[in-house]
Protein backbone atom coordinates (compact mmCIF):
# COMPACT_ATOMS: atom_id res chain seq x y z
CA UNK A 1 0.00 0.00 0.00
CA UNK A 2 2.78 2.35 0.86
CA UNK A 3 4.35 1.82 -2.54
CA UNK A 4 1.13 3.01 -4.12
CA UNK A 5 1.11 6.12 -1.91
CA UNK A 6 4.74 6.88 -2.78
CA UNK A 7 3.86 6.45 -6.46
CA UNK A 8 0.85 8.78 -6.46
CA UNK A 9 2.49 11.34 -4.24
CA UNK A 10 5.63 11.59 -6.38
CA UNK A 11 3.72 12.01 -9.65
CA UNK A 12 0.95 14.39 -8.63
CA UNK A 13 1.30 15.85 -5.16
CA UNK A 14 5.00 16.64 -5.14
CA UNK A 15 5.57 16.78 -8.87
CA UNK A 16 9.29 17.18 -9.38
CA UNK A 17 8.89 20.01 -11.88
CA UNK A 18 5.82 21.87 -10.74
CA UNK A 19 6.23 21.60 -6.98
CA UNK A 20 9.90 20.90 -6.32
CA UNK A 21 11.35 23.02 -9.15
CA UNK A 22 13.91 20.44 -10.22
CA UNK A 23 14.78 19.88 -13.87
CA UNK A 24 13.49 23.22 -15.13
CA UNK A 25 16.27 24.08 -17.61
CA UNK A 26 15.71 21.18 -20.01
CA UNK A 27 11.98 21.48 -19.34
CA UNK A 28 11.91 24.98 -20.81
CA UNK A 29 14.41 24.16 -23.53
CA UNK A 30 13.22 20.82 -24.89
CA UNK A 31 9.49 21.02 -24.63
CA UNK A 32 8.58 22.85 -27.82
CA UNK A 33 7.71 19.62 -29.59
CA UNK A 34 5.89 16.62 -28.20
CA UNK A 35 8.20 14.11 -29.87
CA UNK A 36 11.43 15.51 -28.38
CA UNK A 37 9.69 15.86 -25.02
CA UNK A 38 8.78 12.17 -24.89
CA UNK A 39 12.26 11.10 -25.96
CA UNK A 40 13.89 13.31 -23.33
CA UNK A 41 11.53 12.11 -20.59
CA UNK A 42 12.35 8.50 -21.37
CA UNK A 43 16.08 9.13 -21.13
CA UNK A 44 15.71 11.09 -17.91
CA UNK A 45 13.49 8.40 -16.39
CA UNK A 46 16.10 5.78 -17.06
CA UNK A 47 18.99 7.86 -15.68
CA UNK A 48 17.10 8.99 -12.55
CA UNK A 49 16.10 5.43 -11.61
CA UNK A 50 19.54 3.97 -12.22
CA UNK A 51 21.34 6.85 -10.50
CA UNK A 52 19.06 6.70 -7.45
CA UNK A 53 19.66 2.98 -6.96
CA UNK A 54 23.43 3.27 -7.33
CA UNK A 55 23.83 6.34 -5.12
CA UNK A 56 21.51 4.83 -2.48
CA UNK A 57 23.71 1.74 -2.30
CA UNK A 58 26.86 3.86 -2.32
CA UNK A 59 25.52 5.93 0.56
CA UNK A 60 24.28 2.97 2.58
CA UNK A 61 27.33 0.75 2.28
CA UNK A 62 30.22 3.16 1.85
CA UNK A 63 29.47 6.68 3.04
CA UNK A 64 27.39 6.11 6.15
CA UNK A 65 29.41 3.28 7.73
CA UNK A 66 32.58 5.36 7.50
CA UNK A 67 30.97 8.65 8.52
CA UNK A 68 31.67 10.18 5.12
CA UNK A 69 28.28 11.82 4.54
CA UNK A 70 29.96 15.12 3.73
CA UNK A 71 31.25 13.48 0.53
CA UNK A 72 27.69 12.93 -0.71
CA UNK A 73 27.66 15.83 -3.14
CA UNK A 74 30.98 14.98 -4.80
CA UNK A 75 30.51 11.21 -4.97
CA UNK A 76 26.91 11.41 -6.18
CA UNK A 77 27.65 13.83 -9.02
CA UNK A 78 30.63 11.76 -10.17
CA UNK A 79 28.52 8.59 -10.12
CA UNK A 80 25.86 10.37 -12.18
CA UNK A 81 28.43 11.67 -14.68
CA UNK A 82 29.88 8.18 -15.06
CA UNK A 83 26.41 6.62 -15.47
CA UNK A 84 25.45 9.08 -18.19
CA UNK A 85 28.70 8.34 -20.04
CA UNK A 86 27.93 4.62 -19.84
CA UNK A 87 24.36 5.13 -21.03
CA UNK A 88 25.68 7.10 -23.99
CA UNK A 89 28.11 4.35 -24.97
CA UNK A 90 25.52 1.58 -24.57
CA UNK A 91 22.86 3.54 -26.46
CA UNK A 92 25.26 4.26 -29.32
CA UNK A 93 25.80 0.51 -29.70
CA UNK A 94 22.27 -0.84 -29.35
CA UNK A 95 20.14 1.95 -30.81
CA UNK A 96 22.07 4.48 -32.93
CA UNK A 97 18.85 6.10 -34.17
CA UNK A 98 17.68 6.93 -30.65
CA UNK A 99 21.17 8.16 -29.85
CA UNK A 100 21.01 10.52 -32.84
CA UNK A 101 17.53 11.71 -31.93
CA UNK A 102 18.56 12.65 -28.40
CA UNK A 103 21.70 14.37 -29.65
CA UNK A 104 23.08 16.93 -27.23
CA UNK A 105 20.43 16.25 -24.58
CA UNK A 106 21.97 13.02 -23.35
CA UNK A 107 25.20 14.45 -21.89
CA UNK A 108 23.15 17.36 -20.56
CA UNK A 109 21.25 14.99 -18.29
CA UNK A 110 24.33 15.05 -16.03
CA UNK A 111 23.62 18.65 -15.11
CA UNK A 112 19.90 18.08 -14.73
CA UNK A 113 19.11 19.10 -11.14
CA UNK A 114 16.36 16.49 -11.04
CA UNK A 115 18.83 13.60 -11.09
CA UNK A 116 21.10 14.86 -8.32
CA UNK A 117 18.08 16.28 -6.48
CA UNK A 118 16.25 12.96 -6.32
CA UNK A 119 19.45 11.11 -5.35
CA UNK A 120 20.06 13.44 -2.40
CA UNK A 121 16.40 13.65 -1.34
CA UNK A 122 16.07 9.89 -1.12
CA UNK A 123 18.96 9.53 1.34
CA UNK A 124 18.36 12.61 3.46
CA UNK A 125 14.63 13.20 3.75
CA UNK A 126 12.17 11.45 6.00
CA UNK A 127 8.95 10.44 4.33
CA UNK A 128 5.54 10.15 5.95
CA UNK A 129 2.24 9.06 4.50
CA UNK A 130 -1.04 9.28 6.36
CA UNK A 131 -1.07 6.53 8.89
CA UNK A 132 2.64 5.76 8.94
CA UNK A 133 5.30 7.25 11.17
CA UNK A 134 7.94 9.36 9.40
CA UNK A 135 10.86 7.22 8.28
CA UNK A 136 13.75 7.02 5.82
CA UNK A 137 13.16 5.05 2.62
CA UNK A 138 14.50 1.58 2.02
CA UNK A 139 15.92 0.53 -1.36
CA UNK A 140 12.61 -0.73 -2.74
CA UNK A 141 10.74 2.41 -1.74
CA UNK A 142 13.55 4.57 -3.08
CA UNK A 143 13.36 2.82 -6.45
CA UNK A 144 9.60 3.26 -6.64
CA UNK A 145 10.03 6.91 -5.69
CA UNK A 146 12.62 7.40 -8.44
CA UNK A 147 10.46 5.74 -11.09
CA UNK A 148 7.38 7.66 -10.03
CA UNK A 149 9.27 10.96 -9.91
CA UNK A 150 10.52 10.52 -13.44
CA UNK A 151 7.03 9.58 -14.61
CA UNK A 152 5.80 12.80 -13.06
CA UNK A 153 8.58 14.61 -14.90
CA UNK A 154 7.51 13.01 -18.16
CA UNK A 155 3.87 13.81 -17.51
CA UNK A 156 4.56 17.48 -16.86
CA UNK A 157 6.84 17.71 -19.89
CA UNK A 158 4.41 16.09 -22.30
CA UNK A 159 1.47 18.16 -21.03
CA UNK A 160 3.57 21.27 -21.42
CA UNK A 161 4.83 20.34 -24.89
CA UNK A 162 1.25 19.84 -26.00
CA UNK A 163 0.30 23.26 -24.65
CA UNK A 164 3.30 24.89 -26.29
CA UNK A 165 2.47 23.41 -29.66
CA UNK A 166 -0.94 25.05 -29.37
CA UNK A 167 0.54 28.34 -28.20
CA UNK A 168 2.86 28.49 -31.19
CA UNK A 169 -0.14 28.85 -33.48
CA UNK A 170 -1.75 31.58 -31.41
CA UNK A 171 -1.54 35.33 -31.36
CA UNK A 172 0.84 36.07 -28.49
CA UNK A 173 1.79 39.72 -27.74
CA UNK A 174 5.33 40.42 -28.96
CA UNK A 175 6.89 41.01 -25.56
CA UNK A 176 5.47 37.73 -24.27
CA UNK A 177 6.59 35.55 -27.17
CA UNK A 178 8.75 32.57 -26.39
CA UNK A 179 9.84 32.10 -22.81
CA UNK A 180 7.60 34.56 -20.90
CA UNK A 181 4.32 33.10 -22.14
CA UNK A 182 5.73 29.61 -21.57
CA UNK A 183 6.50 30.48 -17.95
CA UNK A 184 3.07 31.94 -17.38
CA UNK A 185 1.54 28.77 -18.82
CA UNK A 186 3.63 26.63 -16.47
CA UNK A 187 2.52 28.84 -13.59
CA UNK A 188 -1.10 28.07 -14.35
CA UNK A 189 -0.25 24.36 -14.67
CA UNK A 190 1.46 24.53 -11.26
CA UNK A 191 -1.68 26.07 -9.83
CA UNK A 192 -3.71 23.19 -11.21
CA UNK A 193 -1.33 20.64 -9.68
CA UNK A 194 -1.59 22.43 -6.31
CA UNK A 195 -5.07 20.99 -6.21
CA UNK A 196 -3.54 17.57 -5.61
CA UNK A 197 -1.99 18.50 -2.28
CA UNK A 198 -3.23 16.62 0.72
CA UNK A 199 -4.66 13.63 -1.12
CA UNK A 200 -1.98 11.32 0.31
CA UNK B 1 41.53 48.96 -21.43
CA UNK B 2 39.37 48.54 -18.40
CA UNK B 3 38.56 45.00 -17.39
CA UNK B 4 35.57 46.11 -15.34
CA UNK B 5 33.25 45.57 -18.26
CA UNK B 6 33.51 41.87 -17.38
CA UNK B 7 31.70 42.73 -14.17
CA UNK B 8 29.05 45.05 -15.59
CA UNK B 9 28.28 42.65 -18.45
CA UNK B 10 26.96 40.17 -15.94
CA UNK B 11 24.19 42.54 -14.89
CA UNK B 12 22.47 43.30 -18.18
CA UNK B 13 24.13 41.97 -21.31
CA UNK B 14 24.88 38.54 -19.86
CA UNK B 15 22.29 38.41 -17.10
CA UNK B 16 22.12 34.70 -16.30
CA UNK B 17 18.43 34.71 -15.42
CA UNK B 18 16.80 36.95 -17.99
CA UNK B 19 19.18 36.73 -20.94
CA UNK B 20 21.09 33.45 -20.71
CA UNK B 21 18.14 31.68 -19.01
CA UNK B 22 20.42 29.51 -16.89
CA UNK B 23 20.14 28.36 -13.30
CA UNK B 24 16.36 28.31 -13.40
CA UNK B 25 15.87 25.74 -10.64
CA UNK B 26 17.26 27.75 -7.71
CA UNK B 27 15.77 30.92 -9.25
CA UNK B 28 12.27 29.54 -8.90
CA UNK B 29 12.70 27.58 -5.69
CA UNK B 30 14.64 29.90 -3.39
CA UNK B 31 13.01 33.24 -4.17
CA UNK B 32 10.18 32.99 -1.65
CA UNK B 33 11.58 36.11 -0.02
CA UNK B 34 14.13 38.76 -0.91
CA UNK B 35 16.50 37.59 1.82
CA UNK B 36 16.41 33.97 0.61
CA UNK B 37 17.10 35.06 -2.96
CA UNK B 38 20.00 37.23 -1.82
CA UNK B 39 21.53 34.41 0.25
CA UNK B 40 21.23 31.90 -2.59
CA UNK B 41 22.79 34.34 -5.04
CA UNK B 42 25.73 35.04 -2.76
CA UNK B 43 26.30 31.31 -2.12
CA UNK B 44 26.34 30.65 -5.87
CA UNK B 45 28.66 33.61 -6.44
CA UNK B 46 31.13 32.21 -3.91
CA UNK B 47 31.37 28.95 -5.85
CA UNK B 48 31.35 30.73 -9.21
CA UNK B 49 34.30 33.01 -8.44
CA UNK B 50 36.45 30.31 -6.85
CA UNK B 51 35.79 27.70 -9.50
CA UNK B 52 36.40 30.23 -12.29
CA UNK B 53 39.77 31.10 -10.75
CA UNK B 54 40.91 27.51 -10.25
CA UNK B 55 39.68 26.28 -13.63
CA UNK B 56 41.33 29.17 -15.39
CA UNK B 57 44.58 28.22 -13.60
CA UNK B 58 44.52 24.50 -14.43
CA UNK B 59 42.90 24.64 -17.88
CA UNK B 60 46.20 24.56 -19.80
CA UNK B 61 47.22 21.38 -18.02
CA UNK B 62 43.98 19.43 -18.35
CA UNK B 63 43.70 17.02 -21.31
CA UNK B 64 40.68 17.84 -23.43
CA UNK B 65 38.91 14.49 -23.06
CA UNK B 66 38.73 14.63 -19.27
CA UNK B 67 38.01 18.30 -18.88
CA UNK B 68 34.32 17.99 -17.99
CA UNK B 69 34.83 15.45 -15.16
CA UNK B 70 37.74 17.53 -13.86
CA UNK B 71 35.70 20.75 -13.91
CA UNK B 72 32.79 19.01 -12.19
CA UNK B 73 35.12 17.66 -9.49
CA UNK B 74 36.57 21.11 -8.86
CA UNK B 75 33.11 22.70 -8.67
CA UNK B 76 31.84 19.90 -6.42
CA UNK B 77 34.79 20.45 -4.09
CA UNK B 78 33.97 24.12 -3.65
CA UNK B 79 30.27 23.34 -3.18
CA UNK B 80 31.13 20.82 -0.45
CA UNK B 81 33.39 23.35 1.26
CA UNK B 82 30.56 25.90 1.08
CA UNK B 83 28.10 23.35 2.50
CA UNK B 84 30.37 22.60 5.46
CA UNK B 85 31.08 26.27 6.16
CA UNK B 86 27.40 27.19 6.00
CA UNK B 87 26.38 24.29 8.21
CA UNK B 88 28.93 25.39 10.78
CA UNK B 89 28.58 29.17 10.75
CA UNK B 90 25.19 30.05 9.24
CA UNK B 91 22.96 27.07 10.20
CA UNK B 92 19.70 28.99 9.79
CA UNK B 93 20.48 29.94 6.17
CA UNK B 94 21.71 26.39 5.54
CA UNK B 95 18.35 25.01 6.62
CA UNK B 96 16.33 27.50 4.61
CA UNK B 97 18.20 26.87 1.37
CA UNK B 98 18.31 23.12 2.03
CA UNK B 99 18.67 20.91 -1.04
CA UNK B 100 19.64 23.81 -3.30
CA UNK B 101 23.08 24.27 -1.80
CA UNK B 102 24.44 20.95 -3.06
CA UNK B 103 22.51 21.58 -6.28
CA UNK B 104 24.85 24.50 -7.03
CA UNK B 105 27.08 21.76 -8.49
CA UNK B 106 24.64 21.22 -11.35
CA UNK B 107 23.77 24.88 -11.73
CA UNK B 108 24.33 25.41 -15.45
CA UNK B 109 25.75 28.86 -14.78
CA UNK B 110 28.78 27.54 -12.94
CA UNK B 111 29.74 24.83 -15.41
CA UNK B 112 28.72 27.08 -18.29
CA UNK B 113 31.07 29.90 -17.29
CA UNK B 114 33.86 27.44 -16.55
CA UNK B 115 33.54 25.77 -19.91
CA UNK B 116 32.70 28.87 -21.91
CA UNK B 117 34.90 31.51 -20.34
CA UNK B 118 37.30 30.50 -17.60
CA UNK B 119 39.21 27.94 -19.59
CA UNK B 120 40.00 30.51 -22.28
CA UNK B 121 40.76 33.61 -20.24
CA UNK B 122 43.28 34.70 -17.66
CA UNK B 123 42.80 34.24 -13.94
CA UNK B 124 42.05 37.89 -13.32
CA UNK B 125 39.46 38.11 -16.10
CA UNK B 126 37.83 34.84 -14.97
CA UNK B 127 37.57 36.11 -11.43
CA UNK B 128 35.96 39.34 -12.62
CA UNK B 129 33.58 37.41 -14.87
CA UNK B 130 32.62 35.20 -11.94
CA UNK B 131 32.00 38.32 -9.89
CA UNK B 132 29.92 39.97 -12.61
CA UNK B 133 27.76 36.98 -13.47
CA UNK B 134 27.45 36.16 -9.77
CA UNK B 135 26.32 39.69 -8.95
CA UNK B 136 23.89 39.62 -11.88
CA UNK B 137 22.46 36.33 -10.63
CA UNK B 138 22.22 37.65 -7.06
CA UNK B 139 20.50 40.82 -8.26
CA UNK B 140 17.97 38.84 -10.33
CA UNK B 141 17.19 36.47 -7.47
CA UNK B 142 16.82 39.33 -5.00
CA UNK B 143 14.47 41.25 -7.30
CA UNK B 144 12.31 38.19 -7.97
CA UNK B 145 12.33 37.38 -4.25
CA UNK B 146 11.38 40.95 -3.43
CA UNK B 147 8.39 40.95 -5.80
CA UNK B 148 7.17 37.60 -4.47
CA UNK B 149 7.66 38.71 -0.89
CA UNK B 150 5.82 42.03 -1.32
CA UNK B 151 2.90 40.43 -3.13
CA UNK B 152 2.84 37.16 -1.24
CA UNK B 153 3.64 37.95 2.38
CA UNK B 154 3.27 41.70 2.50
CA UNK B 155 6.78 42.21 3.81
CA UNK B 156 10.05 43.80 2.68
CA UNK B 157 13.20 41.87 3.63
CA UNK B 158 11.30 40.47 6.57
CA UNK B 159 9.69 43.73 7.67
CA UNK B 160 5.93 43.27 7.41
CA UNK B 161 3.97 46.28 6.24
CA UNK B 162 0.53 44.70 6.27
CA UNK B 163 -1.14 42.64 8.97
CA UNK B 164 -1.86 39.05 7.95
CA UNK B 165 -0.93 37.46 4.64
CA UNK B 166 -0.70 38.76 1.11
CA UNK B 167 -1.65 36.85 -2.04
CA UNK B 168 -0.19 33.53 -0.93
CA UNK B 169 -0.05 32.11 -4.45
CA UNK B 170 3.07 34.20 -4.96
CA UNK B 171 5.11 32.46 -2.28
CA UNK B 172 3.99 29.08 -3.55
CA UNK B 173 4.92 27.24 -6.73
CA UNK B 174 2.72 29.02 -9.32
CA UNK B 175 3.84 32.44 -8.17
CA UNK B 176 7.46 31.66 -8.98
CA UNK B 177 6.71 30.90 -12.62
CA UNK B 178 4.32 33.83 -13.02
CA UNK B 179 6.62 36.41 -11.46
CA UNK B 180 9.60 35.20 -13.50
CA UNK B 181 7.52 35.31 -16.69
CA UNK B 182 6.29 38.85 -16.13
CA UNK B 183 9.68 40.14 -15.02
CA UNK B 184 11.20 38.66 -18.17
CA UNK B 185 8.70 40.62 -20.23
CA UNK B 186 9.70 43.84 -18.46
CA UNK B 187 13.41 43.06 -18.89
CA UNK B 188 12.98 42.35 -22.59
CA UNK B 189 11.07 45.61 -23.06
CA UNK B 190 13.88 47.47 -21.29
CA UNK B 191 16.49 45.82 -23.50
CA UNK B 192 14.50 46.57 -26.63
CA UNK B 193 14.36 50.25 -25.73
CA UNK B 194 18.15 50.63 -25.24
CA UNK C 1 46.07 25.17 -25.36
CA UNK C 2 45.27 22.11 -23.24
CA UNK C 3 47.64 19.21 -22.71
CA UNK C 4 47.52 16.24 -25.09
CA UNK C 5 44.81 13.65 -24.39
CA UNK C 6 47.09 10.66 -23.96
CA UNK C 7 46.07 7.92 -21.54
CA UNK C 8 49.00 8.74 -19.28
CA UNK C 9 48.10 12.44 -19.16
CA UNK C 10 44.44 11.78 -18.52
CA UNK C 11 45.07 9.30 -15.74
CA UNK C 12 47.68 11.55 -14.14
CA UNK C 13 45.44 14.59 -14.33
CA UNK C 14 42.41 12.83 -12.89
CA UNK C 15 44.41 11.27 -10.05
CA UNK C 16 46.02 14.58 -9.17
CA UNK C 17 42.73 16.44 -9.24
CA UNK C 18 41.06 13.80 -7.06
CA UNK C 19 43.89 13.88 -4.54
CA UNK C 20 43.96 17.66 -4.26
CA UNK C 21 40.17 17.92 -4.05
CA UNK C 22 39.97 15.21 -1.39
CA UNK C 23 42.61 17.06 0.61
CA UNK C 24 40.71 20.35 0.35
CA UNK C 25 37.39 18.76 1.33
CA UNK C 26 39.06 16.82 4.14
CA UNK C 27 40.63 20.00 5.49
CA UNK C 28 37.30 21.84 5.34
CA UNK C 29 35.66 18.93 7.16
CA UNK C 30 38.23 18.94 9.96
CA UNK C 31 37.87 22.69 10.40
CA UNK C 32 34.09 22.62 10.53
CA UNK C 33 33.34 19.41 12.43
CA UNK C 34 33.29 21.09 15.83
CA UNK C 35 31.41 24.26 14.86
CA UNK C 36 28.76 22.12 13.15
CA UNK C 37 28.26 20.04 16.27
CA UNK C 38 28.19 23.19 18.38
CA UNK C 39 25.58 24.83 16.13
CA UNK C 40 23.34 21.75 16.28
CA UNK C 41 23.78 21.64 20.04
CA UNK C 42 22.89 25.32 20.40
CA UNK C 43 19.72 24.82 18.41
CA UNK C 44 18.66 21.86 20.55
CA UNK C 45 19.45 23.70 23.78
CA UNK C 46 17.40 26.69 22.67
CA UNK C 47 14.44 24.45 21.78
CA UNK C 48 14.60 22.63 25.12
CA UNK C 49 14.74 25.93 26.98
CA UNK C 50 11.67 27.06 25.06
CA UNK C 51 9.55 24.07 26.00
CA UNK C 52 10.52 23.35 29.60
CA UNK C 53 10.49 25.47 32.74
CA UNK C 54 13.82 26.82 33.97
CA UNK C 55 16.31 24.23 34.96
CA UNK C 56 20.01 24.06 35.68
CA UNK C 57 22.53 21.57 34.43
CA UNK C 58 22.68 19.72 31.12
CA UNK C 59 19.74 17.62 30.01
CA UNK C 60 20.60 13.98 29.50
CA UNK C 61 19.77 12.56 26.10
CA UNK C 62 18.04 9.27 25.50
CA UNK C 63 15.79 7.44 23.11
CA UNK C 64 12.97 4.99 23.56
CA UNK C 65 10.70 2.93 21.39
CA UNK C 66 6.97 3.39 21.56
CA UNK C 67 4.26 2.08 19.27
CA UNK C 68 6.78 0.95 16.70
CA UNK C 69 8.63 4.26 16.35
CA UNK C 70 11.77 5.62 17.95
CA UNK C 71 11.48 8.78 20.04
CA UNK C 72 14.46 10.91 21.11
CA UNK C 73 14.10 12.82 24.34
CA UNK C 74 16.01 15.04 26.74
CA UNK C 75 15.54 14.68 30.49
CA UNK C 76 16.10 17.83 32.50
CA UNK C 77 16.38 17.26 36.22
CA UNK C 78 13.67 19.09 38.08
CA UNK C 79 11.95 20.31 34.94
CA UNK C 80 10.69 17.30 33.02
CA UNK C 81 11.18 15.74 29.61
CA UNK C 82 11.57 17.39 26.18
CA UNK C 83 10.39 14.78 23.70
CA UNK C 84 10.85 15.00 19.92
CA UNK C 85 7.74 13.74 18.17
CA UNK C 86 7.07 13.47 14.42
CA UNK C 87 3.84 12.87 12.56
CA UNK C 88 2.60 13.07 9.02
CA UNK C 89 1.19 16.55 8.40
CA UNK C 90 -0.52 17.95 5.32
CA UNK C 91 2.56 18.65 3.23
CA UNK C 92 5.07 16.28 4.79
CA UNK C 93 6.64 15.45 8.10
CA UNK C 94 5.77 17.65 11.07
CA UNK C 95 8.36 17.48 13.88
CA UNK C 96 7.70 18.98 17.28
CA UNK C 97 9.56 19.21 20.54
CA UNK C 98 7.08 18.76 23.40
CA UNK C 99 8.04 19.77 26.92
CA UNK C 100 6.22 17.62 29.47
CA UNK C 101 6.67 18.76 33.05
CA UNK C 102 7.23 16.27 35.84
CA UNK C 103 3.56 16.36 36.86
CA UNK C 104 2.49 15.18 33.40
CA UNK C 105 1.19 18.51 32.15
CA UNK C 106 2.50 20.05 28.96
CA UNK C 107 4.66 23.06 29.63
CA UNK C 108 5.09 24.20 26.03
CA UNK C 109 5.61 22.95 22.48
CA UNK C 110 7.72 24.18 19.59
CA UNK C 111 7.90 23.21 15.92
CA UNK C 112 11.30 21.90 14.84
CA UNK C 113 10.46 21.39 11.17
CA UNK C 114 7.44 21.29 8.90
CA UNK C 115 6.40 21.48 5.25
CA UNK C 116 2.90 22.85 5.72
CA UNK C 117 1.15 25.25 3.36
CA UNK C 118 2.10 28.90 3.88
CA UNK C 119 -0.82 30.88 5.25
CA UNK C 120 -2.68 27.76 6.30
CA UNK C 121 -0.91 24.93 8.10
CA UNK C 122 2.27 26.96 8.39
CA UNK C 123 0.41 29.07 10.93
CA UNK C 124 1.26 26.33 13.41
CA UNK C 125 4.40 28.36 14.09
CA UNK C 126 2.78 31.80 14.21
CA UNK C 127 -0.85 31.43 15.35
CA UNK C 128 -0.57 32.55 18.97
CA UNK C 129 -3.98 31.33 20.04
CA UNK C 130 -3.29 27.84 18.68
CA UNK C 131 0.14 27.56 20.28
CA UNK C 132 -0.96 29.02 23.61
CA UNK C 133 -3.55 26.27 24.01
CA UNK C 134 -0.81 23.75 24.69
CA UNK C 135 0.88 25.75 27.41
CA UNK C 136 -0.03 24.23 30.75
CA UNK C 137 -2.41 21.75 29.09
CA UNK C 138 -3.23 18.86 31.41
CA UNK C 139 -3.91 15.74 29.32
CA UNK C 140 -5.35 13.99 32.36
CA UNK C 141 -8.38 16.29 32.51
CA UNK C 142 -8.69 17.55 28.94
CA UNK C 143 -8.65 15.66 25.66
CA UNK C 144 -5.70 16.17 23.27
CA UNK C 145 -7.61 16.32 20.00
CA UNK C 146 -9.36 19.01 17.98
CA UNK C 147 -12.93 20.00 18.77
CA UNK C 148 -14.09 18.47 15.48
CA UNK C 149 -12.95 15.09 16.80
CA UNK C 150 -14.59 15.61 20.17
CA UNK C 151 -11.55 17.02 21.94
CA UNK C 152 -10.74 20.30 23.63
CA UNK C 153 -8.44 22.00 21.14
CA UNK C 154 -9.29 24.76 18.68
CA UNK C 155 -7.87 23.96 15.26
CA UNK C 156 -6.15 26.51 13.01
CA UNK C 157 -8.70 28.07 10.67
CA UNK C 158 -9.02 25.96 7.49
CA UNK C 159 -6.12 23.74 8.57
CA UNK C 160 -7.76 20.82 10.29
CA UNK C 161 -5.30 18.26 9.00
CA UNK C 162 -2.26 20.17 10.23
CA UNK C 163 -3.95 20.81 13.57
CA UNK C 164 -4.81 17.12 13.91
CA UNK C 165 -1.23 16.15 13.12
CA UNK C 166 0.04 18.65 15.69
CA UNK C 167 -2.33 17.30 18.35
CA UNK C 168 -1.36 13.73 17.49
CA UNK C 169 2.34 14.54 17.81
CA UNK C 170 1.71 16.09 21.23
CA UNK C 171 -0.38 13.19 22.48
CA UNK C 172 2.23 10.70 21.24
CA UNK C 173 4.84 12.64 23.22
CA UNK C 174 2.66 12.44 26.33
CA UNK C 175 2.32 8.69 25.90
CA UNK C 176 6.10 8.38 25.57
CA UNK C 177 6.43 10.44 28.76
CA UNK C 178 4.19 7.99 30.59
CA UNK C 179 6.19 5.09 29.26
CA UNK C 180 9.39 6.68 30.52
CA UNK C 181 8.05 7.60 33.94
CA UNK C 182 5.60 4.88 34.94
CA UNK C 183 6.92 2.23 32.64
CA UNK C 184 4.14 1.66 30.14
CA UNK C 185 1.10 2.83 31.98
CA UNK C 186 -1.44 4.70 29.86
CA UNK C 187 -1.60 4.50 26.07
CA UNK C 188 -3.13 7.71 24.66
Amino acid sequence: MEYFLIFVSAIFVNNILLAQFLGICPFLGVSSKLSTATGMSGAVCFVITLATVVTYLLNRYLLVPFGLEFLQTISFILVIAALVQMVEIVLKKISPSLYQALGIFLPLITTNCAVLGVAITVVTKEFAFSGTAPHMLNLGQATVYAIATSLGYGLAMCLFAGLREHLAGNDVPKAFKGLPIALITVGIMAMAFLGFSGIV
Amino acid sequence: MSKWHFVTDGFVKNNPTFVLVLGMCPTLATTTSAMNGLEMGLATMFVLILSNIVISLIAPMVPDKVRIPVYITVIATFVTVLQLLMQAFTPAVYETLGLFIPLIVVNCIVLGRAEGFANKHSVGESALDGLGVGLGFTASLTVIGLVREILGSGSLFGWKFIAGDGILAFVMAPGAFLVLGFLMVLFNKYLAKK
Amino acid sequence: MAAASTLKNMALCLTLVCLVCSAVVGAAYVVTVDPIAAAAQAKTTASIAAVLPEFSGTPEQGSVEWNGAKYNYYKADGAGYAIISSTSGFGGVLTLMVGVAEDGTIHNTTVLSHSETPGLGAKCTTDEHFMAQFQGFDPAVKSLSVKKDGGDLDAITASTITSRAYALAVSNAVAVFHQLTDGGQGNE
